[in-house]
């Protein structure tokens, strides 16, 4: 289109400006593109496809990018403190599977070893059960990863590996529900051991299992590493620094992805891990791509941890033989008063713990999960407190989402992996 | 395991130590209450210790506290103030851990923030307001986190009935009534 003396009296100057006809987008005023002239105050949340869990973020956004945020938590307490005041120590089990329903038996072994901790069993849990305790963490640990990885890419627009994990997640299921009885609440660690042994023929199903979920993660890795789409929305995105991570009270793969080296697994050894051989990812950027990264490489680890485990497994007891926390046989209990009354006491009054206070943690999927026990020498906790990693990570979410655009704070939640039932207790 | 954290505590820190304690490996100082803040300064920036990493934050009701059979700590008395505020904190150099205590009592329910010193209290202090309400003096930004603004009193402590409903949209309030059949609230049927 030719330019008319008109057109240049009005002020069209520059050739692009010639060619399109109009002004360059940076050349026009606020009114004239539209935009509006002040911040905007949005709503996400708190039930939106993209956040996970519940949560909602009140967004200040000078056109697309965040400037202000509020992260707020809160819209699935279901009050896990004070219901487990209420409840003997056997019966907080069952909470503790709703706090990190993706991975519940960490959850399981953290309460049973604060509860252990308390009591001075610590060591004497028998090295069945303790394997056993491994095998099951290890395979949550793989479900929770595979759940994040999974949901993070479909959110990023990769469907294929969604699928492909969600499956390998639900082989994980179907054995621990084998193991458990229940596919997702499994209840099954008990204070000193756990409630059953391994069913017959686990260890070739869970070695199976394990060769096709590693054909699996070598899909998935081809699928989304080097993928452009995947790589340009997840590098340099709500990246952090090794300081920030630390002052923040970051655990886990976040942390690790920002070069923190901590694993409670190698830096505060429980169970049997000191005697199993794994590596612990660290990353050095911090940012979505790295906790990516870090996930991947601890995904592999469990699939090594959980191998060495099948070797080493040996027959034994699966729980203390100690009156004070173990129900008696069921033949007995049928049988002889004795143990009928046993078994009445601890069902009814619980667990007796002595007074005191302990705090054991483990490493969960997200990170250090710990639990904080008062106990007054009854069969209820007098207070138990969660220290839950998705809270304190769900707390760094508003530094992390600053300076960028609304399309970024999927793939930061995402990989922060806010699990609702472990922040909001 | 970090009793060389309580021993250094005694050494520089001691006339505002209330009582150093072990129980079951985890150590606890108990400061008094106007000195917080500076011994939690001086755990963050001493290279020999260096509590880079903070844990947690929470409180214990004490109001109806009467153990069973002997308590690992006798600290505890009748006397003593009813909340104790508790922080965890771990040194990601030297692996050690300690958590510090804070006397509160009822009726002057405040104590010093630490949120400013490291800022992953920022939350957990507002939960522990939330839950307990204990105010933190010079924490950025004290609001209830769980609950809504609207709630009144405090769940966790012992006193807040664990049956006590408190739903945000009252129910009973919404107004009823079926047109179709002329019923309206407050009559039967």
């Amino acid at each position: 289109m030719a330019a008319t003396t008109d057109e240049r009296a009005k002020g069209v100057t520059s050739l692009k400006q010639l060619v399109l006809g109009r002004k360059d987008v940076q050349d026009l005023t606020d009114l004239e593109t539209e935009q509006p002239p002040d911040l905007m105050t949005v709503n996400m949340g708190p039930s939106h496809p993209a956040m996970h869990g519940t949560v909602r973020i009140i967004l200040t956004v000078d056109g697309e990018k965040i400037v202000k945020s509020d992260v707020q938590p809160g819209y699935l307490h279901r009050c896990f403190e004070k219901e487990s005041e209420h409840a003997t120590y056997t019966q907080v089990f069952p909470y503790t599977d709703r706090l990190n329903y993706v991975s519940p038996m960490i959850n399981n072994v953290g309460w049973a070893m604060a509860v252990e901790k308390l009591m001075d069993l610590t060591t004497k849990v028998p090295e069945r059960a303790e394997y056993i305790r491994v095998i099951v963490s290890e395979m949550s640990r793989m479900t929770d990863h595979e759940t994040c990885l999974g949901a993070s890419a479909m959110e990023l627009g990769a469907f294929t590996p969604f699928l492909y994990l969600l499956k390998a997640r639900e082989w994980m299921y179907e054995l621990l529900e084998k193991v458990s009885g229940a596919r997702l609440t499994h209840s099954y660690v008990r204070v000193g051991g756990v409630v059953k042994d391994l069913p017959d023929n686990f260890a070739a199903e869970l070695g199976h299992c394990l060769d096709q979920t590693a054909k699996v993660m070598v899909e998935v890795e081809g699928l989304l590493n080097n993928n452009k789409i995947f790589r340009d929305r997840m590098a340099g995105i709500g990246a952090m620094t090794r300081e920030h991570a630390l002052a923040t009270g970051c655990v886990g793969p976040i942390a690790r992805a920002a070069g923190v080296d901590y694993d409670v697994r190698k830096d505060y050894p429980y169970s049997v891990y000191p005697e199993l051989e794994f590596d612990v990812p660290v990353g050095t950027t911090g940012d979505c791509y790295d906790r990516y990264l870090v996930r991947v490489e601890e995904l592999k680890q469990s699939i090594r941890i959980l191998r060495q485990c099948l070797e080493k497994i040996q027959p034994g007891p699966i729980a203390i033989d100690d009156p004070r926390v173990a129900l008696p046989p069921k033949r007995d209990t049928y049988n002889t008063i004795e143990s009928m009354i046993r078994h009445f006491k601890h069902i009814v009054d619980g667990i007796r713990v002595p007074a005191g206070e302990a705090y054991a943690f483990v490493e969960g999927g997200n990170g250090e999960l710990g639990f904080y026990v008062v106990a007054d020498g009854t069969g209820r906790p007098y207070k138990a407190y969660v220290r839950s990693p998705s809270f304190v990570h769900l707390s760094t979410a508003s530094e992390l989402i600053h300076g960028h655009f609304i399309a970024d704070v999927v793939p930061i939640f995402g990989m922060i992996n806010m699990i609702g039932g472990e922040c909001d207790k | 395991m970090s009793q060389i954290v309580l021993d250094a505590l005694k050494a520089n820190h001691g006339p505002a130590i209330e009582l150093l304690e072990s129980q079951h490996g985890d150590e606890i100082a108990w400061i008094k209450r106007d000195q917080l803040v500076t011994v939690a300064t001086w755990l963050k920036t001493d290279p020999k210790m260096l509590f880079d990493a903070p844990v947690f934050a929470t409180c214990i009701d004490r109001l109806d506290w009467r153990p069973v059979g002997e308590p690992l700590s006798t600290h505890w008395t009748e006397d003593k103030p009813r909340f104790e505020v508790a922080w965890q904190l771990r040194s990601q150099k030297h692996r050690y851990r300690i958590r510090l205590k804070v006397a509160v009592p009822e009726q002057d329910a405040r104590c010093p923030s630490l949120a400013t010193l490291w800022p992953a209290f920022n939350w957990q202090e507002r939960e522990t307001f939330d839950m307990y309400g204990i105010r933190f003096d010079g924490h950025p930004d004290l609001r209830r986190i769980y609950m809504y603004e609207e709630f009144v009193g405090y769940p966790l402590r012992k006193d807040y009935p664990k049956e006590k409903r408190q739903p945000l949209v009252r129910r009973d309030d919404l107004p009823i009534s079926i047109p179709h059949f002329g019923i309206k609230r407050g009559e039967t049927r």
